[in-house]
């Protein structure tokens, strides 16, 4: 005869972790949702996740900003939990419960303060010169033009192509993020648009290029950057 | 001004692939967002994140601020958890 402990089901672990993930996310959503002393309490405690997330991603990038002090860098912590406070609260109906939900808020703590810390990091620096550029196409050309002589034709063909198939939005945008190290949030900020829409230039400027390389006859298939 | 050491170029196969992307369809930063929070659990349980969110791990080879974050969410869990 069964014992009523016998016909639960067995939960394997990662089961049982996840279904805890499931009420934690439905349990802020209630707080948030609710009125009163019960929602203060969440977004407070909101807010304290929100912070620690947002030092957790200063704190990863502190040697990008030498210059900053602990009151500065703490100030950034505390606007990018501000910030990220009010991303959270206003796209609550975005939630889709796909992961837990505080794994989805700490999304936007780091997102506001990694934002803030590159283009802190940036402040007052000019965007390089073209010539930089060229200089990093030439540098690596040379350094390996012993090893594969085809490579001083190939970045040859390579700055060919930047100067003279691309728009010249497509060109900036390539040229300061790829090869001057631009984060592409400091080029979105200057140039008043959005990573996103950034992003999308450079993706049409990389095809574009990799179609005339191709037409070009060089072989440029497998080329990938390291898994992150 | 570029204060990057120039005894130190990049190596040639990081410059091509920064020059050109990633080889075939991948997310756009938006998209990134939205599903960076499930591709990082499925990431961390592994449970194919890349079979469940197709083009995510193209775009965070060639976007170096989403590689970022996607790092630092990855790495807050792991501290957490
Ligand atoms: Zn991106």
């Amino acid at each position: 005869m069964a014992s009523a402990t016998m016909t639960m089901p067995i939960e394997t672990p990662a089961e049982d972790s996840a279904a805890r993930g499931e009420d934690d996310s439905r349990r802020w959503l209630q707080r948030l949702g609710a009125s009163g002393p019960r929602r203060d309490a969440a977004v407070v405690e909101l807010h304290g996740l929100l912070l620690k997330a947002a030092r957790f991603e200063i704190d990863r990038r502190r040697a990008s900003l030498p210059h900053l002090r602990g009151d500065d860098l703490e100030d950034i912590a505390q606007q990018s939990a501000d910030d990220a406070l009010f991303a959270v609260l206003s796209k609550l109906g975005d939630f889709r419960g796909e992961a837990r939900f505080t794994t989805w808020a700490y999304k936007f703590a780091l997102l506001e303060a990694s934002v803030k810390v590159r283009r802190r990091a940036w402040q007052g620096r000019e965007t390089p010169l073209a010539e930089d550029a060229w200089a990093v196409l030439a540098d690596t050309a040379g350094r390996t033009a012993t090893a594969r002589a085809e490579d001083t034709e190939l970045f040859g063909a390579l700055r060919e192509e930047i100067e003279g198939s691309l728009t010249e939005h497509q060109r900036e945008v390539l040229v300061a993020v790829t090869l001057n190290d631009v984060p592409i949030d400091v080029l979105a900020e200057r140039l008043e648009t959005t990573r996103g829409a950034l992003y999308k230039t450079l993706h049409d400027a990389r095809r574009r290029l990799r179609t005339a390389l191709a037409g070009r006859g060089f072989r440029i298939e497998g080329i990938r950057e390291e898994a992150p | 001004m570029n204060d990057r050491d120039k005894s130190k170029a990049p190596e040639r196969e990081a410059v091509l692939a920064r020059l050109l992307g990633p080889d075939g369809p991948e997310l756009g930063c938006e998209e990134c967002f939205a599903e960076l929070d499930r591709y990082v659990e499925l990431d961390l349980a592994g449970s194919d994140p890349d079979g469940n969110v197709p083009g995510m791990r193209a775009h965070l080879e060639g976007c170096p601020a989403c590689a970022e974050d996607f790092r630092s969410l990855k790495a807050l869990l792991e501290e957490t958890d």
